[in-house]
């Protein structure tokens, strides 16, 4: 009777914590799986494609380099209940501010738009229209937002998370082999001997994990739903297993692609969901879907951490907790951004592939800063109290973005001049 | 049209004025960050520049 009793508190208090943390869930997931968007599927695909298995260890080391820099948003924004956007104007003045507020702006618009060249691509490829896909787009995402509540926009995009996995069925069917996954994937390995070619592949795959946007979307997001103090440690729960699935999905993306298509050479998802319509159409089909669910959890939260930055800065009304009423600035930039980014879609002979490679470079200037910014607010006491950076996060925190500041900036740089590293 | 443009920079005066001094205390080693990215991103924006006259050449 007594190891019954034990056994049913134990049990309630496992489904009250899961309970608690099924309320507390939402920013860590979401960010973190948004950001396996177009481009980050494109990443992997290519990935994939030219070494097989082979840097599947890589990706895993991922996990923790994802996780230490998100996290940091989430004590910033639970403890200063700032967007980041705001906690550098307060923090570093208005210089550093607009820098910060305006370089996101463009670095957002413009990966608005790689996600509908993803989007466009995907349904293209069940012969749907561009124009058709990109009105659907909007009227989707203008359902999602109107309903006036952060807690309802937040299930809709975790649901579309949930769509992110559909890489997972499709790997198994595909059968690949476990033995070769761990003799290739698993055990650190340089194929072909460390050149150029693969530093480069290193440096994509890292510049795909943390992007600039989602330091702002995380932390606006934490604070327009509200959290706490007492919520950090579920925040950064929920950031760990956010950071835990975006590299199982990018993993998987890389065992479909790296079993039906290695030696391809791949330059877009699109593609690569083509050519595996030739060898599989269900294969072929679940990259696609996987492709628009990628493109459209990215639009979701790209054209967020704008509007939320802009409201912010600017002293609008803000939340998805408000209705159009309520907060027309926010919605008519948030529309604004997404309707503009569809439209350049749209344009006949739009020089779309610069818009791709500019992409990376703006980026380059805009995530060494919001990194810099966010260790820096990290560590000032006065404002974070018992939150304030540690020695060894400060240690791992700054490893980490010394690391990704150094490799998204040659990225960038290779991107400007292709030739340099090859 | 004008009025509301009247109505922005006043509201970017605003902003401006509001934030004109930086909260976080300027340490030795905030300084030094916050020099470093100045330089940065002065490089970039010189490669960027590079690159475009190579593009237009």
């Amino acid at each position: 009777m007594n190891f019954f009793s034990k056994l049913y508190y134990k049990l309630r208090k496992i489904w009250k914590a899961i309970r608690l943390y099924l309320i507390i869930a939402g920013p860590g997931i979401v960010v973190m799986v948004a950001d396996n968007d177009a481009g980050g599927i494109t990443t992997y695909a290519a990935t994939g494609a030219k070494y097989g298995y082979h840097l599947i260890w890589f990706l895993l080391l991922l996990v923790p380099v994802a996780y230490y820099v998100q996290e940091m948003t989430v004590r910033l924004g639970a403890v200063t209940k700032r967007g980041h956007a705001e906690a550098i104007f307060d923090g570093f003045g208005a210089f550093w501010g607009w820098f910060s507020l305006l370089d996101l702006m463009l670095v957002d618009w413009l990966t608005l738009v790689t996600e509908f060249i993803g989007m466009t691509a995907a349904l293209s490829i069940f012969g749907v229209a561009p124009w058709l896909t990109v009105t659907g787009v909007v009227l989707l995402m203008a359902i999602i937002v109107l309903n006036g509540r952060y807690w309802t926009w937040e299930k809709i995009a975790l649901l579309f998370c949930a769509l992110n996995l559909i890489y997972i069925p499709g790997a198994f069917m595909i059968h690949p082999s476990l033995a070769n996954i761990v003799k290739d994937g698993l055990i650190p390995n340089f194929t072909g001997g460390f050149n150029a070619q693969l530093f480069f592949f290193l440096m994509a795959n890292i510049g795909t994990t943390i992007a600039p946007w989602m330091l702002f979307f995380q932390q606006s997001a934490v604070v327009d739903k509200g959290m706490q103090e007492k919520d950090i440690p579920w925040g950064k729960f929920d950031t760990l297993l956010g950071s835990a699935l975006t590299i199982v999905v990018a993993i998987f993306i890389v065992i479909v692609v790296g079993t039906t298509l290695h030696g391809v050479d791949i330059d877009s998802a699109g593609q690569a969901a083509e050519h595996l319509m030739r060898t599989d159409r269900y294969i072929g089909t679940f990259m696609a879907i996987g492709l628009f669910d990628a493109g459209l959890l990215g639009a979701i939260c790209i054209s967020l951490a704008s509007s939320w930055a802009f409201g912010e800065i600017f002293g609008w009304a803000h939340s998805l907790n408000q209705n159009i009423k309520q907060a027309p600035w926010f919605y008519a930039s948030y529309f604004f951004t997404l309707i503009t980014a569809g439209l350049v879609v749209l344009i006949p002979g739009a020089p779309l592939v610069l818009i791709t490679l500019f992409v990376q470079v703006v980026a380059v200037t805009l995530l060494p800063a919001a990194l810099v910014f966010l260790i820096l607010l990290l560590n000032d006491r006065h404002t974070m109290g018992d939150y304030c950076n540690g020695v060894w996060q400060n240690l791992i925190g700054g490893f980490i973005v010394v690391v990704i500041v150094l490799l998204s900036s040659l990225y960038g740089i290779s991107v400007m001049f292709p030739n340099l590293f090859r | 049209m004008r009025a509301s443009l009247r109505r922005l920079l006043r509201k970017i005066g605003e902003i401006n004025q509001r934030y004109r001094e930086p909260r976080i205390r300027m340490s030795p080693g905030v300084k030094a960050a916050l020099m470093f990215l100045r330089v940065y991103l002065l490089f970039l924006v010189c490669l960027m520049a590079y690159k475009f006259v190579l593009l237009l050449s």
